[in-house]
């Protein structure tokens, strides 16, 4: 479904410039890759160009029979709109809007009636488990609750691809193995695709299998 | 905290801060820069004017004691001997002081007419440039001009000078130049006899100036004079005599340095709105060195410290600013702006360390009140709070400003009430002042109130921004009281100057009836038409109907500018087709006294109303009249009194008239009568022929130019609320970048984030704008029945010039969105995808 090939990319770092050589990879629908790598060798990068934020210096990226690297970024948007669902380290709910609102957010976004957001929200609400949560605000929230909204607004509309960015950065083991399960559970429940980028090797675990990003390219880890 | 360590903090945290966000620094330091430059502009700009004027009247006083002085059309000269065979008199000095028109030019110039040997002893000063003998004053044609007459007109000594009188002219020759030190205003100095022959004032003085022996005390002096000084003739002091005329002027200054302060203000509020924004973006940052040790007072004394520096800043630029604004505008338009206060006057820009000093420290004052309330809201949030995601406007919550805001607002209707202090609106400009301070407290509660009731929209963007805006009313109530701040004072001075402008040429129609109006000179008082000349022009041919008018200056009262005697064709049945009058009429029986009509400036400032009994010094000696009415007149500030001239006529004795309204005959064309009537004068210079179409052309244009400044006040007000709305949204853009970044992943495009911002932009403005209209009408019904009313003593009638407006409303509100919009697009300029992964 998803294939990355020949990418290549240099970028300012936080440690100066660094670059993304000779990356390539395929994922199929329902599987789930980890990306594992140090600090600043490029997989938010790589991330950022699979979504479309960013584009590589060469190389392509397809999305089905998508070429994204030859759209331009309106087009970009609209399939990242579509298609991709973002989970970020630091949740990144809106303030002012509730959990409810949060979640059908991406809804509103592709034209969805109002009825059809409340309803979708609420199932996933319901799936996530904390549909109790759903009218109140993210700083009544604590982190993992809010990291829970936040990965149903990245699955209300259904997407193709899930992108999760250091899930499980910013909470607890018990939270971060609830999360982690949760975003294995639902690329497998959609059949869609998952790339889950961590420092974790235990949140790593979770995945399909386990690729390393260094200087020289993506290399996938044996299988154990 | 040990005090030595607070300078680091300060570098560390306002300084960073202040060099990392130069948007911000930039706009809050032009708030007050600009807000001083205005203030310390007006306050030179009226200082070196009234130091000029009092340089003015001290010099022409020189060392007397007491002053002597009659109407402007003079008393007779026989006072004067009287005068100096007192026993407690030991020099006096007679004048003459005539408004002289130029001849071929537009202006007057005063010509003091002096004998020389007398002034010698009370104005010595007058007569001692080194190169001027005394004797050469005794030649007829002869005057000495000061240098600054001398470099106005472009004469030197020797040259010719041509003056109008009546409708003939006479050259002078310019025989010397008066003490540069001692004369620097617009002057020329004849002998008296000569001056009283040549100008036409044979037997007729209009002051003496009283040089008492040691030992005389004035007061008993003044009184003794009151008992038999002919009618209308005041002793008073050279003090008392200065304060008189720059009173004329003091309402006008005061507005001008009200408005001055008004924009002080709103550059107060500038920073107020600049730092309440900035310290919400930087709530965590706080909270973190609260939470490492930084007690309560040291943060707010870092963040009041922060204010002062920017107050020290702009300040500093707003004093160089406003020393060189004041060059400008005395070089440009002269003391008064001009308005034709100090026309004479040639003033020279002088500032003390002083004053210099005291509107630096104003300056600084205003900034750290506007960084106080946020400065100590942020000492006084809980750091565990302040480091929470949306903590903005909780912070913002513990804010209770309604009630506050009520009670201003009511405090300030309650004070439109009150009567002027001195002459002066003070209670006015403070209704002003909490009506203005109590609206910007009530736009948390209001945005809250209207935001609420805001549709849930289905569009996307649009909904983000209304769901933001609900959630953050306090916030939008900075940036919209910014808008209400700027909009409300526009519109306030737009309503009260396309009011007076319309009132203005609805009087000009009631005044200028006729077809053409003929002037004996276009300035000054020595031109006139003989009874001779007035009866050619009524019999000239094209001539329908010729009314003829006679004005002289009169002095009621010695501590009041004189006002001004009308006498034109009137009786009771016609005054109201002749006069614009105001209120009820009256027909005085044939047993009362004959029927006066009093302009209500001279109504207001005399306390005369229809029904009384007024008092008139005509021709040295007091009459009787009734007052029948109150008319409007815009073109005397001083008051006017219209009476009947075949009674002035009766009277005075005086057949004389100084303008002519002409009702042309059928088929007569305004061009070919004036020339024949200019013929048929003998084409004498000075004479001006204008229709009424050209006059009232001429008064608007004057008008206009008189309240071009107040165009530019509110062309700053709008761009400083314009800069309230950029920082505000510039500063929650930044501080929202993250959430951009955020919407950037899950596919909204830039273009609609734009749109987001630009529906937030025009939904706060919006909200702005129909405030600021609703608070600028309400200051502007102040403005016009009470500051003004108060200042000036005339009335005018509301018109709400809705065109300009709406223009202006749509103006804004586009600018407000484009600036929301412009502010998103900067936010967004560097790495927003990058920003989802900066900590909260």
């Amino acid at each position: 479904m998803l294939t990355i090939r020949n990418l290549n990319k240099s970028y300012a770092g936080t440690r100066g410039g660094g670059v993304l050589r000779d990356v390539n990879l395929e994922l199929a629908r329902g599987e789930y890759v980890a990306i594992m790598g140090e600090s600043g060798v490029g997989k938010s990068t790589l991330l950022n160009m699979i979504a479309g934020l960013d584009l590589p210096d060469s190389g392509g990226i397809t999305l089905d029979d998508t070429a994204i690297t030859t759209l331009d970024d309106t087009a970009r948007t609209l399939l990242r709109r579509d298609r991709m669902g973002f989970v970020f380290q630091a949740f990144h709910l809106l303030p002012h809007l509730t959990v409810a609102q949060n979640v059908a957010l991406p809804l509103a976004l592709i034209g969805a009636a109002p009825a059809l957001r409340a309803k979708r929200a609420g199932e996933i609400l319901e799936a996530v488990g904390i549909a109790a949560l759903a009218r109140s605000y993210p700083r009544e929230l604590s982190g993992g609750e809010m990291q829970l909204a936040a990965i149903a607004r990245a699955l209300v509309h259904r997407p193709q691809l899930l992108l999760a960015d250091e899930p499980t950065g910013n909470l607890d083991a018990v939270s971060a193995r609830h999360v982690l399960d949760l975003l294995r559970d639902q690329v497998k429940h959609n059949a869609s695709a998952g790339i889950l980028v961590t420092h974790s090797a235990a949140a790593a675990a979770t995945a399909d299998r386990v690729c390393v990003l260094t200087a020289g390219g993506l290399r996938a880890l044996p299988q154990s | 905290m040990r005090s030595a360590v607070l300078p680091g903090i300060f570098q560390a945290v306002s300084g960073n801060a202040l060099r990392d966000n130069p948007g911000r620094l930039v706009l809050a330091l032009l708030g007050i820069a600009l807000g001083v430059a205005l203030g310390l502009a007006m306050h030179l700009v009226n200082t070196s004017a009234l130091n000029e004027f009092n340089l003015a009247v001290r010099s022409l006083s020189g060392e007397a004691d007491l002053v002597i002085r009659g109407p402007r059309g003079g008393f007779d000269e026989t006072v004067y001997p009287r005068i100096a065979r007192l026993p407690q008199v030991r020099a006096a000095s007679p004048a003459i002081e005539i408004e002289a028109q130029l001849a071929g030019r537009k202006d007057a110039l005063t010509i003091t007419g002096i004998d020389p040997l007398r002034a010698a002893q009370v104005q010595p000063e007058l007569l001692a440039g080194p190169e001027n003998r005394i004797t050469d004053l005794f030649d007829p044609d002869v005057l000495f001009l000061s240098h600054t007459a001398a470099a106005w007109l472009g004469l030197k000594v020797g040259d010719k000078l041509r003056v109008n009188v009546g409708t003939s002219s006479v050259e002078l020759k310019i025989a010397g130049l008066l003490s540069p030190g001692a004369y620097r205003q617009r002057l020329a100095v004849m002998d008296i006899a000569s001056a009283q022959w040549r100008l036409q004032q044979l037997g007729r003085i209009n002051r003496i100036d009283v040089r008492l022996r040691p030992g005389s005390d004035a007061q008993a002096v003044q009184r003794e004079l009151a008992q038999w000084l002919p009618a209308g003739v005041h002793a008073t002091t050279p003090d008392a005599e200065s304060g008189r005329s720059t009173g004329m002027s003091r309402a006008y200054r005061l507005n001008l340095d009200m408005l001055a302060l008004v924009a002080l203000f709103t550059g107060a509020f500038l920073v107020f709105s600049t730092q309440v924004l900035a310290t919400l973006r930087r709530r965590t940052h706080f909270a973190m060195l609260r939470a490492i040790g930084l007690t309560r007072p040291a943060l707010t004394c870092l963040l009041l410290g922060e204010g002062a520096l920017i107050g020290a800043l702009g300040s500093t630029l707003g004093v160089a600013l406003g020393y060189a604004l004041a060059g400008v505008v005395l070089e440009k338009f002269g003391t008064d702006l001009g308005a034709g206060y100090f026309r004479a006057l040639a003033p020279v820009l002088h500032a003390d360390a002083r004053t210099l000093a005291a509107f630096w420290l104003l300056g600084i004052a205003f900034a750290i009140a506007g960084t106080a309330i946020p400065a100590v809201e942020a000492g006084r949030r809980a750091p565990a709070l302040a480091l929470k995601a949306g903590d903005e406007e909780q912070g913002l919550k513990n804010w209770r400003t309604a009630w506050p805001g009520m009670v201003m607002v009511s405090g300030g209707l309650v004070l439109t009430q009150a009567p002027a202090v001195s002459g002066l609106p003070l209670f006015g400009y403070a209704a002003v002042a909490l009506i203005l301070l109590g609206a910007v407290l009530l736009m948390p509660w209001l945005a809250a109130a209207v935001l609420r009731r805001l549709p849930a929209l289905r569009y996307p963007p649009a909904m983000l921004a209304i769901a933001q805006l609900q959630a953050t009313p306090r916030q939008a109530a900075i940036c919209i009281a910014a808008v209400v701040t700027s909009f409300s004072l526009t519109v306030a001075m737009l309503i009260m100057v396309g009011s007076f402008r319309q009132s203005l040429d609805a009087w000009l129609t009631t005044m200028l009836p006729a077809d053409l109006y003929l002037r004996a000179a276009r300035a000054g008082e020595t031109g006139f038409l003989t009874p001779e000349q007035q009866a050619r022009i009524a019999s000239a041919p094209g001539i329908g109907h010729a009314e003829f008018l006679r004005s002289r200056n009169l002095l009621l009262d010695p501590v009041r500018p004189p006002v001004t005697l009308l006498a034109r064709p009137i009786d009771a049945a016609s005054a109201r087709s002749i006069l614009p009058l105001l209120g009820p009429e009256l027909a005085p029986h044939a047993d009362e006294p004959p029927a006066a009509w009093i302009s209500e400036v001279a109504g207001e400032l005399f306390g005369f109303k229809p029904g009384d009994r007024i008092s008139l010094p005509l021709d040295g000696q007091q009459h009787v009249f009734t007052v029948a009415g109150i008319w409007r007149d815009y073109a005397r500030q001083n008051g006017a009194i219209v009476i009947d001239r075949a009674l002035y006529m009766r009277i005075t004795g005086d057949g004389l008239a100084n303008d002519a309204a002409l009702r042309l005959a059928e088929g007569a064309t305004p061009d070919r009568v004036a020339q024949a009537l200019l013929a048929r004068l003998g084409s004498p210079d000075g004479i001006e022929i204008a229709t009424t179409g050209k006059i009232r052309d001429a008064s608007l244009s004057t008008f206009d130019r008189t309240f071009a400044v107040t165009y530019a006040l509110e062309i700053i007000a709008v761009l400083i609320g314009l800069f309230g709305v950029s920082a505000s949204f510039g500063a929650q853009a930044l501080a929202r970048r993250r959430e951009f970044g955020m919407l950037r992943h899950i596919g909204i495009t830039r273009f609609e984030i734009g749109i987001m911002l630009g529906c937030e932009g025009m939904l706060v403005s919006s909200l702005g704008i129909a405030c600021g209209l609703a608070i600028g009408w309400l200051v502007s019904l102040v403005l016009i029945h009470v500051i003004n009313r108060q200042s000036f003593h005339w009335s005018m009638n509301m018109d709400v010039p809705w065109l300009p407006l709406v223009a202006l409303a749509v103006l804004l509100i586009t600018a407000a969105s484009a600036t929301a919009v412009w502010s998103g697009r900067r936010a967004m300029s560097g790495d927003v995808v990058g920003a989802v992964r900066e900590d909260w």
